[in-house]
């Protein structure tokens, strides 16, 4: 008869540090095995650069088409990895059980969260340099001081659509998910102010898509990588949606 | 070091509400009302009762997963619901709906497992004791529910946890497989650990439970050995039955006295039942004799937990829910 549970010694927690480390690579693997999400956190946010950078869209705005393509293009990158993938994958675990089994383990309910944020910290670093790249080769040459400004506000987006996702993956069934989060990213990216401008439609729009977070990404985004400037106003919405999208998961969130 | 001598799990005066309900004008639904038990280490301890009786909600509630309303659980001597790493990585946990990603391979979740403790089993060595070899590199989704069964098993146990929650752990496992698995349990109980298990399988509960707590309605109704369960209930205990397949239309008039009753379910096949005793089972061997009747097969039933759980729950003594409550 085996004596593997008689000779190993009874269970100890891995240190906090690789719980989650160890789940964020779980996690980032995960996403980056599932073609679908891959064709949501690349090659859309590809042909998006593309076909800005092709057309006449964004000729009227006082700067080359890849200098406000680009910016908008990370953003989105936020938005697909953080709210959609990030959000449907959390709320298919919750069908099957997996963010329950998860919680039983040393990782916990804390780790398991913060993994997940790991994984999107991880795959937008691959979108950042993907993007990043493709739109140097089409000549996007951003400030220094803009980089540096951008890649945390870029973080703090992906932070509050993480938020947002998970918000929604924890409240409501995951085919509800699955369409709220598709229909979210079409519309955002489409109409949200998020690649383009809210302004570039109409100022009444403007006005509305700037409280968005989308909007608030997006222009903070473009601020900081064109002009090295820090859009406060945007920041301030943009913190609020995190704060507030944060504090409703934490109270709604259900793990059954 | 975990003190053997104390229990590993006591839960007292157990209450669980959940709700709000629609059906009841949005307001809470009580379904644990009352549910006491203690299980200790190298002790199988076994849940058993019909579906909906309260068994997950109760261990759920032992592990941690959901807030209690009312009563006391002590898990390892801790509130299992503000159970931190440490105590969590004492203790393993099979749900009954498995956890699985259904887009992940084994191997690499069971490896992902390991990596949250700091001395986990060896994983070949669980995959070989689980016979998980020969489709570790298929995508779950892909497995029987035995093949995931043991896969969620070989889970609970990389951290090689002190404390063993299973919820119906022979669910959808084949013969060979749930042998396999009644096994391991064994060796588990065998090697000190406390393991907790609910089924609705009395045939389970009859052959692995140290201990039995009959839950029905969220509370618990009855507690004991399979033994002292048995002996518990003498309407149980008295109650046997004769079952055999001969020619139809006998005359079985001359099996009959007070309290024994004889019925022919269908052509052919009779059953006795009542307070049998020597007597009539010798009775039985003299009839088939002096009327050359050569029965094709002869069955005494034992009284089981079944019929224990039937008298105590009244749950009704309907011969189809024998072994499956």
């Amino acid at each position: 008869m085996s004596t593997i549970f008689h000779d190993s010694p009874a269970g100890r927690p891995a240190t906090l540090s690789q719980r989650i480390i160890s789940h964020g690579k779980y996690e980032a693997s995960t996403m980056l095995r599932n073609g679908e999400q891959l064709v949501l956190m690349a090659v859309m946010p590809l042909l998006g650069l593309l076909a800005l950078v092709a057309t006449p869209l964004l000729d009227d705005m006082g700067h080359s088409r890849v200098a406000i393509a680009a910016p908008g293009i990370l953003a989105l990158c936020a938005l697909s990895t953080a709210f959609t993938g990030q959000g449907i994958a959390t709320g298919f675990d919750r069908r099957y059980g997996v963010l329950r089994f998860l919680s039983t383990t040393p990782l916990g309910k804390g780790g398991l969260i913060a993994g997940k944020v790991i994984a999107v910290l991880v795959v937008l670093l691959l979108q950042m340099v993907f993007i990043s790249t493709v739109a140097a080769f089409m000549g996007w040459r951003p400030p220094l001081s803009g980089i540096l400004l951008g890649i945390p506000l870029l973080i703090l987006g992906a932070a509050a659509f993480t938020a947002i996702g998970l918000l929604i993956a924890g409240t409501v069934r995951p085919e509800a998910t699955l369409a709220i989060t598709n229909l979210g990213w079409i519309l955002l990216a489409a109409v949200g102010g998020i690649v383009l401008p809210a302004g570039k439609f109409s100022s009444s729009m403007e006005a509305y898509v700037q409280w968005l977070p989308s909007g608030a990404l997006g222009n903070l985004m473009r601020a900081a990588l064109i002009e090295s400037r820090l859009d406060v106003w945007g920041l301030i919405i943009l913190l609020a949606w995190g704060v507030l999208a944060t504090v409703a998961a934490l109270k709604w969130f259900k793990w059954n | 070091m975990t003190n053997t001598l104390s229990p590993a799990l006591v839960i007292s005066g157990l209450i669980k509400d959940v709700g709000p309900v629609a059906g009841l004008d949005g307001r809470m639904k009580r379904v644990i009302s009352n549910i006491s038990l203690t299980a200790h280490f190298g002790a199988v301890t076994a849940l058993l009762g019909a579906n909906g009786a309260g068994k997950t909600t109760t261990i759920e509630c032992a592990q941690g997963l959901q807030p209690r309303t009312g009563g006391e659980i002590s898990l390892l001597g801790q509130d299992p619901h503000k159970a931190d790493a440490g105590l969590r990585a004492k203790v393993g946990v099979m749900l009954q709906d498995g956890g699985l990603p259904p887009s992940a391979r084994p191997i690499a979740l069971l490896k992902h497992v390991a990596s949250l403790y700091e001395n986990p089993l060896s994983v070949s060595a669980l995959v070989d004791r689980l016979g998980i070899g020969d489709f570790a590199d298929t995508t779950i989704r892909r497995l029987s529910g035995g093949q995931k069964q043991r896969v969620a098993l070989a889970a609970s146990l990389i951290g090689n946890p002190e404390v063993l929650f299973l919820d119906e752990p022979s669910a959808g496992l084949d013969p060979q497989s749930r042998l396999m698995v009644f096994e391991l349990i064994r060796e588990l109980r065998d090697s000190g650990k406390a393991i907790i298990l609910t089924t609705h399988l009395l045939d389970d509960a009859q052959r692995l439970a140290d201990y039995v707590y009959i839950v029905d309605k969220g509370e618990s109704v009855a507690e004991g050995t399979v033994q002292e369960l048995l002996e518990q209930s003498t309407a149980a205990l008295s109650k046997r039955a004769l079952t055999f397949e001969a020619s139809p239309q006998l005359d079985t008039e001359p099996l009959l006295r007070s309290g024994i009753s004889c019925s022919e379910s269908r052509p052919g096949s009779y059953t006795l039942t009542g307070e049998l005793t020597p007597v009539d089972v010798g009775n039985f061997g003299a009839w088939c004799a002096s009327n050359n009747i050569m029965p094709t097969s002869i069955h005494l039933a034992s009284q089981s937990l079944e019929d224990v759980f039937l008298s105590i729950s009244g749950a009704g003594a309907g011969n189809e829910t024998r072994g499956n409550l």
